[in-house]
Parts: structure tokens; C-alpha cells; sequence
């Protein structure tokens, strides 16, 4: 097993930055995520740390050895393809057996392990087939055992995941999870899917156009995420956002003129950085921390139902912020029971010790002022 | 017509407002009876249309099928009526088979020989071409170089033009090079080996270029993450896949090789290398009596690998149309 640390990594195709500056570290047998939209250099990164891409510029390192100069078959890692990738002219056994093959692993030895990982990812019954007689789900967990099959140092998993069907998701991400501990593998995931990366990584990485936004604990990310992005990015349904006006001995003035008090902790931190009166900052709140009362009362803010969403086990309500119901729009979760018809008008309670505040240069407000970085947030483990 | 007005039922709802509701009952029936007329018109059309392939495909086969059977009926026989129906059935026109054949004055050289180095040509050229057009192929494929799309341009370009406009500079290009490497570039049969393959590697290079293309990235780079180095990936995960394409052009280059005729015409001069094309040439262009019993035999002899490699090969040769998509994911 290895451990990972990227050095300002950067690849450049063209002039489009795939990743930029990425300064990233992996524990040895560590589960980290690379999380992001669509286009934001997982992929770029995750091949130039299998060796496929070079950096344009940076280093990697594999247990402190500089690996860039190391062709793909030397660096021991296993690689699971977003298209899968396997060989369309071999059966799935000569598909997983390849790389033992390529080692000159005896004869009985390939056997045994072609048949023990088959076991282990359920299909043992397919050894015969050929990959284009398997479902997207078969070849993803012929890829997986394809990759764990030599037993890697890293395993790399490219969106495994996306072709899936959404129970089997939910399976496979559970058996990758307890395989990846099992083994000890270092591992890390791409995906754009939030519920995969923080359900299964140790640590998440979020990139956004190519440079790193946060890197810390799913729980973390969650509760206190570095940046706007990430507060947009992370929780479904997305976090609330609305701009507010900042005002001396810790209240922030809402869209309608109404205050909101903030707790005394925050409003001290808040007073250490010397804000301006009338700063204009970024406000978020969770649809899940704001509770709805029936009555006026002194911490709520009167809004109007705008649309109401079953969701399952809960029931997300739009609202309007403003007496007149003319403000920003916002969500909150509440349990299904509750009856709420449109244009009914309720007052919202945010819980004031989940509030997130924003800067105007989009980075968190919340973290104390010595450890705050850059909005490129490479956190060292 | 009668029936179709009288079946008309009446309007279901024959009252809409305004002037217009006096005239719609009989449009109706008058639309009815067109349409009546329509659907059998097109009935007939269609009929006509999917008969129209057949007719026009069988005349325009019919001079094909006459010249075979002409072919086959002369080989048998010592004349025939209206160049159809044989008279007098001998196997004498095969003679070439045991024999070396005598007509007039001239003897020609024995058949097999002949075969040999037809064979050999063809074999020649189908290897040179399969082993150069792979490699090429793949370069144009995933090699990111200067002037990789001019290459591909120009290699249109050169198929486009016909061969046999550079005969004479070909011709010149063999001498010079026979001058200073002494080795027989002209009237030997690998010197036009050279020349054939040369005309025939851009195509080939082009469509299996396209069999390349269709390999995903990814699978090549599966590849070198499970160990392989370029040339193992190369061998056991890249060719393997494009087996189609390549039996495809050796197929082609084969028949290509097998059928040429005039550049072993202007570059041997030797009987010792004639090729099929050539002997069937020279028994055609032999002056004072022209067997055409022996020219059908000998004619039909020189089609029969090409009707059985083709019988053995055919699904090769559909592969092409699919572009090596075939097999993919
Ligand atoms: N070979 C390439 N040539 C040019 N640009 C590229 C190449 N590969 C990737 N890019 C660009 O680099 C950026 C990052 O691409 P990358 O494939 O890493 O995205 P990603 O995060 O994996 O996205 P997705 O979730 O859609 O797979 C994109 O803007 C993409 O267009
Ligand atoms: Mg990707």
C-alpha cells in the first residue's frame, strides 16, 4: 500500500487548464473522494496519477518517491475506467486474468485469484462470457476485480458507479466501501454524485474548473464548508444563499429589512474582522435548519408558501421571503404530516448555530482567522 | 367507383354553423371515392417499385451471365452455335493442365510455374501491404504528430489519381534504383511487388486506420495500467481487435495482387515471370490463330482461386462496410 501527495499538479491542454495547482495528500489505505461537476479535471487528475496523462507541471509522489517518470505498469495501480474499458475480445475470465499474466504469475496461482475476487464481487458464474454479453453492472464488477486482481497499491476508481441502476448503486457502494477497508487498499474515488463521495470516502476533495475548493471529512464539508461553491455544491436540496447586510454588535439585516440576531460565539468572531456596517455578505441556511411556526414569534421571518414537493420521507416547501412574499426565494424541509397550501403564510426559524455566513469574496466567515487559507483550500491532514 | 360513394355513411354530425354545412356532405363522398383511387394507385406503385430492382438488376446481369456462360460453354468444346450451345465436347482446351501449351509455332510456359508466381505476387503484396498499413494505420490513429492530417489528405489524394499515370516515372525509379543497388528491380517480380503495394498501402492504411479508431482510448490505456508496455498493448489488446480490418485488406490486396495486369505487363519481359494475367495475355495476343476454346479454359482457371478464396472469405469482406464498429462497446 501507498500513500498519495500531489505538488502543484497542474495539467494544461492547450490553453484549458484541466487542474490547477492541486496540492493534495492520501494517507496510506485512506478512502478519498475527487468531487466535482462535470468537467472540473477528476478524470485529468486521476490519470496523470495512473501515469496515462503527464503533468504539464508538479509532481506526484507514491510513498515520498517522486513517481512522474514511472511508466503506468511500474506504479501498481488499478484502474476502473468510467466506460469500463475491458478487453471486447477476451472472456471475462482472460479479461481479469490479464494483468497476473502480464506478471508471469504461475499458471495454478492465476486460477486460484481470478476465481477468489470473481467470488468476492458475485460473478463467478460469467468467467465465460465475453464483455459484450454482460449488463453495465456485470462489467463494472469485472473491471473492479480487473483492478483488484494484482492486488494494487492504489486503486482508482473513475465514476464505477454511474451506469448502475440506483438499488445496485447503493449495494455496490456499500461492498466497495467494506472491500476498500478490508483490503486497505489506498483509494481514490472520482464522481460527481455528492451521496457516493460522502458516504463512502474517509475525505473529500471537491474541485470546481480545475482547482481544489475544500479537502476535509464528509462531516466537515457538510457543517462547514470553505467557500460558496462548496456551500452550493454540497446537500441536496442545495443550500438557502441570500445576501445580507452586516451590522455592527452581531445582527445581520435581512431582504425586508428584518434582523437576524447571531449567536454571541459567531458574533464575536464576526466582530474580530472588522467588517465594515452595511457589508453586504452571503447567507446560508440549510432547508433542513430552518423550522416553520404557524405564529409570529420573535426569531422567525414571515414568508409565503410558494410550492410544496413531496420527497420521500420529507416535504420540501418553497417559500418567499417578505411580508409581501416579494423576497428571495428559499427552501426548508419538513416532515410530510404538516399541511401547507400555497400562498399560506408562515414564519421561518433558523436554527442560529447552523447558520453559514459568506464574505464577499465568497469564502467562509466562520473559520477562525489563523486557520483560514486561501479560496483554493488545501487542508493538510 | 359506385360502391365506394354508395357505402358512405351519412355525417355523424352534419350540422356546423354557416353556409359551408350545405356543401360538406358531398365533399365528402368525393374525398372518400379519391382516396379509394389513391390507395389502389399506390398499391400498384409500390408493387411496380419493388419490382423494378429485380428487372433492372437482371438486365443489366444479362450480358454478365452471357459472357460466363460463353466462358464455360468454349472450355468444353470444339465449336459452338450462336457462341452458346457446344458442339463436340472435349477436354482438349485443358491441355495447358498437363502440358506445356503449343499453339502455332510458340510454346508457352507450363501453367504451374505460371500459378506459382502468381501466387507468389499476390502473397507478396498482401503481407507487404497487411504489415505496412497496420503499423501505419495506427500511427495515424493515435499518434498526435506534425502533419498527420496532411498525411491523411494527400493519402486520398494519391488514391484518387490512377496508377497507371505514374508508369513511365515508375519505370524510371526502378532503373535508377537497379543502376545503384545492382539488385533486379525491373523484370522480377518483387520489383513490382514493391510498385503494387506502394499504389495500394494508402487505402489500406486508411481503412484500417478507421479499425484503430474505433478502439476506445481507454481500453488501450487499460492496457499499459495492467502491465503492458506500448508493444504488448499494441499485440495483445490492439490487434486482436482489429483482426476484421486486417483480414478485410489482406482479402482486397490479395484479389488486388492476383488480378494485376499492367504493371507485370510493362515491367516483366521475361517469360520465366509470367503471371496469370500475362499468359492469359499472350495466348490472347499470339498472331496467326487464336484458340478461343483454350483462352476460356485458361481464363476460367486463373478465376477459380479467386471464385473460392472469395466463397471462403466473403464475411471478411462485409466486415469493411462496418467500419470495425462491429465487436465494439
Ligand atoms: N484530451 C483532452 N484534450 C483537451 N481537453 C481536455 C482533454 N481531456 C480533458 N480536457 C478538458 O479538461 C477539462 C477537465 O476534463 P476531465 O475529463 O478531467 O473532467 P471530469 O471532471 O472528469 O468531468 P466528467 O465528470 O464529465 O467526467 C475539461 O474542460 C475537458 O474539456
Ligand atoms: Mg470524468
Amino acid at each position: 500500500m501507498a500513500s498519495i501527495r500531489l505538488e502543484h499538479l497542474t495539467k494544461r491542454f492547450g490553453n484549458v487548464v484541466a487542474v490547477d495547482d492541486l496540492n493534495l495528500e492520501i494517507a496510506d489505505g485512506e478512502f478519498v473522494a475527487l468531487l466535482g461537476p462535470s468537467g472540473c479535471g477528476k478524470t485529468t487528475t486521476l490519470l496523470m496519477i495512473a501515469g496515462i496523462y503527464e503533468p504539464t507541471e508538479g509532481k506526484i509522489y507514491f510513498d515520498d518517491v517522486c513517481v512522474n517518470d514511472v511508466a503506468p505498469k511500474d506504479r501498481y495501480v488499478g484502474l476502473v475506467f468510467q466506460s469500463y474499458a475491458l478487453y471486447p475480445h477476451m472472456s471475462v475470465f482472460d479479461n481479469i486474468a490479464f494483468p497476473l499474466r502480464l506478471n508471469k504469475t504461475p499458471r495454478a496461482e492465476i486460477e486460484r485469484r481470478v476465481r477468489e475476487v470473481a467470488k468476492l464481487a458475485q460473478i463467478e458464474n460469467l468467467l465465460d462470457r465475453r464483455p459484450a454479453q454482460l449488463s453495465g453492472g456485470q462489467q463494472q464488477r469485472v473491471a473492479l476485480c480487473r483492478a483488484l486482481v494484482k492486488e494494487p497499491e492504489v486503486l482508482l476508481l473513475d465514476e464505477p458507479l454511474s451506469n448502475l441502476d440506483a438499488r445496485l448503486r447503493i449495494e455496490t457502494r456499500a461492498e466497495i466501501k467494506r472491500l476498500q477497508k478490508e483490503l486497505g487498499i489506498t483509494t481514490i474515488l472520482v464522481t460527481h454524485d455528492q451521496i457516493e463521495a460522502l458516504s463512502m470516502a474517509d475525505r473529500v476533495a471537491v474541485m470546481h474548473q480545475g482547482v481544489l475548493q475544500q479537502y476535509t471529512t464528509p462531516e466537515e464539508l457538510y457543517n462547514r464548508p470553505a467557500n460558496l461553491f462548496v456551500a452550493s455544491f454540497i446537500g441536496d436540496p442545495p443550500m438557502n444563499l441570500f445576501e445580507v447586510r452586516y451590522r455592527r454588535g452581531g445582527e445581520l439585516e435581512l431582504p425586508g429589512g428584518r434582523a437576524l440576531r447571531l449567536p454571541e460565539p459567531l458574533a464575536r468572531r464576526l466582530e474580530a474582522r472588522r467588517l465594515e456596517e452595511g457589508a453586504t455578505l452571503t447567507l446560508g441556511l440549510r432547508p433542513e435548519d430552518v423550522e416553520l411556526s404557524e405564529t409570529e414569534t420573535p426569531e422567525g421571518f414571515p414568508a409565503e408558501v410558494y410550492l410544496a414537493e413531496t420527497l420521500g420521507g420529507d416535504l420540501l416547501v418553497h417559500f418567499r421571503l417578505g411580508d409581501g412574499g416579494d423576497g428571495p426565494r428559499l427552501r426548508a424541509l419538513t416532515d410530510p404530516e404538516r399541511r401547507v397550501t400555497m400562498g399560506q403564510r408562515l414564519w421561518l426559524v433558523p436554527d442560529p448555530n447552523k447558520l453559514h455566513l459568506f464574505g464577499p469574496d465568497g469564502r467562509s466567515l466562520l473559520a477562525e482567522a489563523e486557520e483560514e487559507a486561501p479560496v483554493p483550500h488545501p487542508q493538510r491532514a | 367507383m359506385r360502391a365506394s360513394s354508395s357505402n358512405s355513411t351519412p355525417n355523424p354530425n352534419p350540422t356546423p354553423v354557416g353556409a359551408a354545412a350545405v356543401e360538406a356532405p358531398p365533399r365528402r363522398r368525393k374525398r372518400k371515392r379519391e382516396y379509394a383511387h389513391l390507395t389502389r394507385f399506390a398499391r400498384t406503385k409500390a408493387r411496380l417499385y419493388a419490382a423494378l430492382p429485380y428487372v433492372l438488376l437482371a438486365i443489366v446481369s444479362l450480358p454478365i451471365v452471357v459472357m460466363y456462360s460463353w466462358l464455360l460453354m468454349n472450355s468444353f468444346s470444339k465449336k459452338t452455335l450462336f457462341g452458346f450451345i457446344p458442339q463436340e465436347l472435349t477436354l482438349n482446351n485443358w491441355r495447358f493442365l498437363w502440358e506445356p501449351l503449343r499453339i502455332g509455332t510458340s510454346v508457352h510456359p507450363s501453367i504451374w510455374t505460371v500459378t506459382g508466381n502468381t501466387l507468389l505476387f499476390a502473397g507478396g503484396v498482401t503481407v507487404l501491404i497487411v504489415l505496412i498499413s497496420t503499423l501505419a494505420g495506427f500511427a495515424l490513429s493515435r499518434f498526435d504528430f506534425r502533419g498527420r492530417q496532411s498525411i491523411m489528405q494527400l493519402t486520398i489524394l494519391l488514391h484518387a489519381f490512377p496508377g497507371v499515370t505514374l508508369m513511365i516515372a515508375i519505370f524510371f525509379v526502378l532503373l535508377y534504383l537497379m543502376k545503384f543497388t545492382g539488385l533486379p528491380f525491373l523484370n522480377s517480380l518483387w520489383g513490382v511487388v514493391l510498385v503494387k503495394a506502394a499504389l495500394e498501402i494508402p487505402w489500406s492504411a486508411w481503412i484500417i486506420k478507421g479499425f484503430f479508431d474505433a478502439i476506445p482510448w481507454e481500453v488501450e490505456w487499460s492496457a499499459y495500467v495492467d502491465g503492458c508496455n506500448r508493444f504488448q498493448a499494441w499485440y495483445k489488446v490492439i490487434l486482436p481487435q482489429i483482426r476484421p480490418g486486417i483480414a478485410a485488406i489482406a482479402i482486397f490486396s490479395f484479389l488486388a495482387g492476383w488480378g494485376e495486369f499492367i504493371f507485370l505487363y510493362t515491367f516483366i519481359f521475361s517469360e520465366a515471370f509470367y503471371t496469370l494475367s500475362l499468359y492469359l495475355n499472350s495466348i490472347i495476343g499470339e498472331f496467326q490463330v487464336v484458340e478461343y476454346g483454350v483462352v476460356a479454359a485458361v481464363a476460367l482457371f486463373y478465376m477459380i482461386p479467386v471464385i473460392v478464396f472469395f466463397i471462403f472469405t466473403q464475411k471478411g469482406l462485409m466486415q469493411v462496410t462496418v467500419g470495425g464498429l462491429k465487436g465494439g462497446r
